[in-house]
């Protein structure tokens, strides 16, 4: 089992469909595969362990990745937009390598030993060049295919272990080959470090569904792609989503191509995908959770649900919005207590996830994953009774408050669900009566003022007084990392000194 | 022949070539166009589709037995038809999921 089958199935079933870019002016699918085998030749002749990428997307992230996967080494795509020591620590983990590497990285780690760095034109042009070899690639599916550095929101970086057997697995299992129409085409905006950029290649090049890039994502730029390259398809965190939604107010005119928007990846405000649904009448929204350790997505809330929870008046149906669907028909999903003991429907605990496509790996760590082959996420979460699974964030997030575990994600809801807020964030911080004392953060919605006492009183009107905020603070914006992660430890920190 | 996740199949008597999904432990006897199947490096194409076994194999479709132990994916199309010992292998109905990433 190996990556390269998926791409050989595409480039012999369907080579002149166009695999990424512009409608036939972009690489096939027959291109892509003979570009991935001429790659995978010189790479196996530099004689190195990994190949990596520091760079934004382009057409030289699939023929890597897929060149990678058919020479045998780890494909390890790392952030671009690292400061340079930390970009040097890492690529000196990942060494030896060939990297591949916009200018910046070039001069950031182009000296270090071990690393033959490449900027992108000399791989397009030397290393991608010519045609795919006769030789075959490893089938052991334990093999290595990609390594992904978590985003560290919480400490030092970490590298998921995802085996060919979980990416195959997670591909054949939620996608049906060639299941695209010809004039379908994908517009992936994440970088190429994120598991959904990489998830994204892999399943369109199965579906036979054109990938469109956006190597910086700008609400503008993301919106004239769409127009200008018809794009069907599109997955967004919610960051992004807000974002698009305030020029697509701004600008008018809908984007009448997009039939399907998936976001994840964070916490999507309520009022963000209310605005959503309005401005993109026309367009399914599929919810996706997943986690980089699960090799992207393990549960759903598709089109259809969305709207039946959006039409119902049964206010259990109705909450379904705020759900992550159901597990994917491969994937089995529980909650459970401290103890790892499963606890009642509809009780919140740690979210256990099991299947094929489950790594739970870490590159030289123990695998948190259980003989029995479920992996503690390390979210929050509960499952109700038709089986929707609720997801309230990260469990190192829990604000404890004498004793009471309280979950961020509910006063944020609280607090969003106030016209005047545009965004809202909930830590806990230290507190010698309580231990942690609730704070929170908000951001003014356009042309709106917060009046923080009058906030104060809607949340107590709203919650149990020992889950109102203690001290509520506005800001301009949040701290977001660059793929929509909230840094709650930066929050943290800065209030606890504020305070 | 002992079959494992990963593993290539190849017909020996028409085009078809598998990978395998999901196997039962020890011997499995799977065949295409009534032929035993075998690893590609050692497949000689050797003899007809036997009639009664040509319904064919279609590309990117999994294929499983009864009680779906046994799970193939076709990675390259061709004539046979697939089954284990005497029993015909059948489609596995795609249940296809909205675009997630």
């Amino acid at each position: 089992m190996n990556l390269m089958m998926l791409l050989e199935m595409a480039s012999s079933g369907f080579g002149d469909r166009t695999a990424v870019g512009s409608q036939g002016r972009g690489l096939t699918y027959e291109q892509l595969f003979q570009r991935a085998g001429a790659t995978a030749m010189r790479f196996r002749e530099a004689g190195v362990d990994r190949v990596s990428m520091v760079d934004v997307s382009s057409e030289a992230l699939p023929i890597a990745l897929f060149g990678s996967a058919w020479a045998g080494v780890p494909f390890v795509p790392l952030n671009y937009r690292l400061t340079v020591p930390e970009l040097r620590h890492l690529a000196a983990e990942v060494a030896p390598s060939v990297t591949v590497c916009n200018d910046d990285a070039l001069a950031a780690i182009g000296d270090l030993d071990g690393v033959r760095a490449v900027v992108r034109p000399d791989f397009l042009a030397q290393w991608a060049e010519g045609s795919a070899p006769d030789s075959d690639w490893n089938v052991d599916p334990e093999e290595i295919a990609i390594l992904l550095y978590t985003s560290g929101t919480t400490g030092a970086p970490k590298a998921a272990v995802l085996r060919h057997r979980h990416l195959v697995s997670y591909i054949i299992g939620s996608v049906e080959f060639m299941g695209a129409a010809e004039d379908e085409a994908t517009l992936v905006s994440v970088p190429p470090y994120h598991v959904a950029s990489m998830a994204a290649i892999l399943s369109s090049v199965y579906a036979g569904r054109r990938i469109v890039q956006l190597p910086n994502f700008y609400p503008a730029d993301w919106v004239n792609l769409v127009r200008a390259e018809g794009v069907t398809h599109a997955m967004v965190v919610p960051t992004m989503l807000a974002r698009i939604v305030d020029h697509l107010e701004d600008i008018g005119g809908g984007l009448p191509s997009l039939r399907a928007l998936s976001y994840g990846g964070g916490k999507m405000p309520a009022p963000v995908i209310a605005r959503a649904l309005d401005v993109l009448p026309e367009a399914n929204f599929v919810n996706a959770y997943g986690l980089t350790e699960t090799s992207s997505t393990v549960a759903v809330l598709g089109p259809e649900e969305h709207r039946e929870a959006h039409r119902s008046d049964d206010p259990a149906v109705r909450a379904r919005l705020g759900s992550a669907g159901r597990p994917l028909p491969a994937i089995e999903v529980d909650i459970r207590d401290e103890e790892g003991n499963p606890v009642a429907t509809g009780t919140s605990g740690e979210i256990w996830v099991r299947g094929e496509q489950v790594s739970g790996e870490y590159l030289g760590r123990n695998s948190r994953v259980t003989p029995d082959g479920w992996f503690p996420t390390n979210d929050g979460g509960s499952l109700d009774a038709d089986g929707y699974l609720y997801v309230e964030g990260r469990i190192d997030d829990i604000i404890v408050r004498g004793g009471e575990n309280i979950s961020p994600g509910e006063i944020e809801d609280v607090l969003l669900s106030h016209p005047s807020v545009a965004d809202a964030a909930a830590v806990g911080v230290p507190d010698e009566q309580w231990g942690e004392a609730v704070a929170a953060v908000v951001v003014a919605a356009k042309g709106q003022t917060v009046d923080i006492a009058d906030l104060q009183e809607f949340v107590k009107s709203q919650m149990r007084s020992s889950r109102t905020p203690d001290c509520i603070e506005l800001r301009d914006e949040l701290p977001y990392n660059e793929t929509g992660k909230l840094l709650r430890r930066i929050l943290r920190e800065e209030l606890a000194e504020s305070r | 022949m002992d079959l494992k996740p990963g593993s290539r199949l190849k017909s020996s008597v028409c085009d078809t070539e598998l990978i395998v999904v999901k196997a039962p432990s020890g011997d499995v006897d799977i065949t295409c166009g009534g032929a035993p199947m075998a690893d590609p490096a050692d497949a000689e194409r050797n003899g007809e589709v036997a009639a009664g076994s040509a319904d064919g194999t279609a590309l990117g479709k999994r294929y499983v037995n009864e009680d779906e132990s046994l799970e193939v994916l076709c990675t390259k199309p061709g004539d046979g038809s697939l089954a284990l010992g005497d029993t015909a292998l059948s489609l596995k109905e795609a249940k296809p999921l909205p675009a997630s990433d």
